[in-house]
């Protein structure tokens, strides 16, 4: 079998490893990128609607596009890229990286390996809706696949589970190619993703959005024939007498996303509200030669943030590559009230750090403190669909590296 | 006098913004927080435009189809019939990302521009 041997290895060619890589291969540490598609890009290449790239590159870019400039800047750099190759496990002891190909198979030995495997969609089984399994349910990612990077339509008359911006993006774009889209349920109650999308994609089109609705059964032996939708409670459990019946031919599910931990899982210490890697300040896991970044650590917003993420992750993991094995005392970062998602879980004093939260519900006007009020800021109109992106100066550091343990709450004010 | 309401969609904050109006006429427009804003809410009430992003069949590509968008915003009541303008098109590989897919789109001045490169179709693909 043959073996490569490398100094850094980025696994999984999306936005995140792509920005990884390329940073890595500029600070003059030999890189690989490895990629299971035939060429990188992520999930960036079926996302063929406008709206990346507003902050890394002051432009609004379709997805392909923003991925075409980050491979541009990969192949500047010098990083090689192994595409149609899978990774199969990573060794917890010795590191190395074991893939499969069209060649074969491969090792891969490196100083440092960086997780950039992105998210995996919830599935209907994982919603546990009692009843048959006929064909016509997709969740909304693959449906997009299908539409746009195959040419098939998933069927003919859908109803979308779910107002995230991926549910939403799809009730346009199925609306488009003339499916008729008869609704988006949303089980809280208020829509999942941005308001700009709720206006270009369902108002644009008249698809009425039902919020504090969800589907409690499908029906159907080889094909959908349509679903049972119920309204919900405050605690989304669905209300007796509320049914509501919708004759369609497919489901289409936007039910949330989760990091893709499998190849780390067993030997990594994983937040489990992030359902990622726990890292630090400069995207290491506890394991000090595995780094990680982009929605593989947590699910992220704006592609924007996921490539800066990446790149950061590059330039420890490059730093740790050439030989920087320093560890300093680092400080948790832990939830205090309305956090949910939060991204570093640990700081290193020593590196100015942004950090990345979700609150659970929206809040008009809202104060984020960190380490009780020794860094805080006022943000307006914070929710869930949108990351809150806080910067820790270097000058707060000093303050912050003196308390046992650092809490991040969001109150309102 | 009214007032209209509605979200800016130029770029992901969504500022909502108030145009009121002295019948067709713009009396005042607030809550942007930058130009494009108020751009957008003036053309909005008068007559919405919008970029609409879909995909071409290709001949002889890697791939079946090349996704594409229109460069600039086109009006929105047009949207039906661009999507079967689109339907009927198809364009031969290689494409290179930015090239025209078709021309003045249904007379808006708006061009179809590719978003990707499509390369020749190999015989591994």
């Amino acid at each position: 079998m043959t073996a490569y041997r490398t100094d850094v290895v980025v696994i999984g060619g999306g936005a995140a490893g792509l920005a990884a890589a390329a940073v890595a291969a500029n600070a003059g540490q030999e890189t690989l990128l490895v990629e299971r598609e035939t060429a990188p890009g992520g999930v960036l290449e079926q996302c063929i609607h406008p709206g990346f790239g507003v902050h890394r590159y002051n432009a609004e870019l379709t997805g392909p596009e923003f991925a075409a400039r980050l491979v541009d800047e990969l192949d500047t750099s010098g990083a090689k890229v192994l595409t149609r190759r899978t990774v199969l496990a990573i060794d917890r002891t010795t590191g190395a990286v074991e893939t499969v190909g069209p060649e074969g198979r491969r090792t891969i030995n490196a100083q440092t390996v960086v997780i950039t495997t992105g998210a995996r969609e919830r599935p209907f089984g994982a919603l546990r809706i009692p009843g048959p399994r006929p064909a016509g349910i997709f969740t909304a990612g693959l449906a997009q696949k299908l539409v746009n990077l195959h040419n098939l339509l998933p069927g003919h008359r859908a109803l979308i589970l779910g107002s995230g911006d991926i549910g939403l993006i799809m009730a346009r774009r199925l609306h488009l190619e003339g499916v008729e889209v008869v609704g988006v349920l949303e089980l809280k109650p208020f829509p999942g993703g941005l308001t700009r999308n709720v206006v270009q994609c369902l108002d644009d089109f008249g698809i009425p959005l039902h919020l504090s609705r969800t589907v409690t059964a499908v029906h159907g032996t080889d094909r959908l024939t349509g679903v049972t939708t119920a309204a919900v409670d405050e605690a989304g459990r669905p209300i007796p007498g509320t049914e509501q019946e919708f004759t369609v031919d497919t489901l289409i599910l936007s039910v949330g996303l989760i990091p893709e931990a499998e190849l780390v899982n067993q030997f990594v210490a994983i937040d489990p509200i992030n359902r990622g890697p726990r890292v630090d300040s400069k995207w290491q896991t506890n394991v000090p030669w595995l780094f990680a970044a982009g929605n593989g650590v947590a699910v992220f917003d704006l592609v924007d943030v996921v490539a800066a993420a990446g790149a950061a992750a590059g330039q420890f993991a490059a730093q740790f590559a050439d030989g920087d094995r320093t560890s300093r005392p680092e400080i948790p970062l832990i939830r205090g009230d309305n956090v949910t998602h939060l991204v570093p879980t640990a700081l290193d004093p020593s590196v100015a750090t942004t950090v990345h939260l979700r609150v659970p519900r929206p809040m008009e006007r809202a104060q984020v403190r960190i380490g009780n009020g020794i860094v805080s800021r006022r943000f307006i109109g914070v929710r869930p669909a949108e990351m809150v992106e806080m910067e820790i100066p270097l000058e707060a550091m000093a303050d912050l590296a003196r308390l046992p343990e650092v809490k991040v709450e969001v109150i309102a004010v | 006098m009214n007032e209209v309401k509605l979200t800016c969609i130029s770029c992901p904050v969504g500022c909502q913004i108030t145009v009121r109006m002295d019948g067709d006429e713009i009396v005042a427009i607030t809550g942007n927080s930058c130009p494009r804003g108020a751009a957008y809410a003036r053309q909005e009430v008068i007559a919405p435009h919008r970029v609409i992003a879909t995909s071409v069949k290709v001949e002889g590509g890697a791939l079946p189809l090349v996704s594409v968008k229109t460069d600039k915003p086109i009006p929105k009541h047009l949207i039906p019939q661009l999507m079967e303008l689109v339907k009927s098109l198809s364009i031969s590989a290689p494409i290179a990302i930015g090239q025209v897919v078709a021309h003045n789109i249904l007379g808006t001045g708006a061009n179809l521009v590719a978003t990707r490169q499509v390369g020749i179709q190999s015989d591994e693909s």
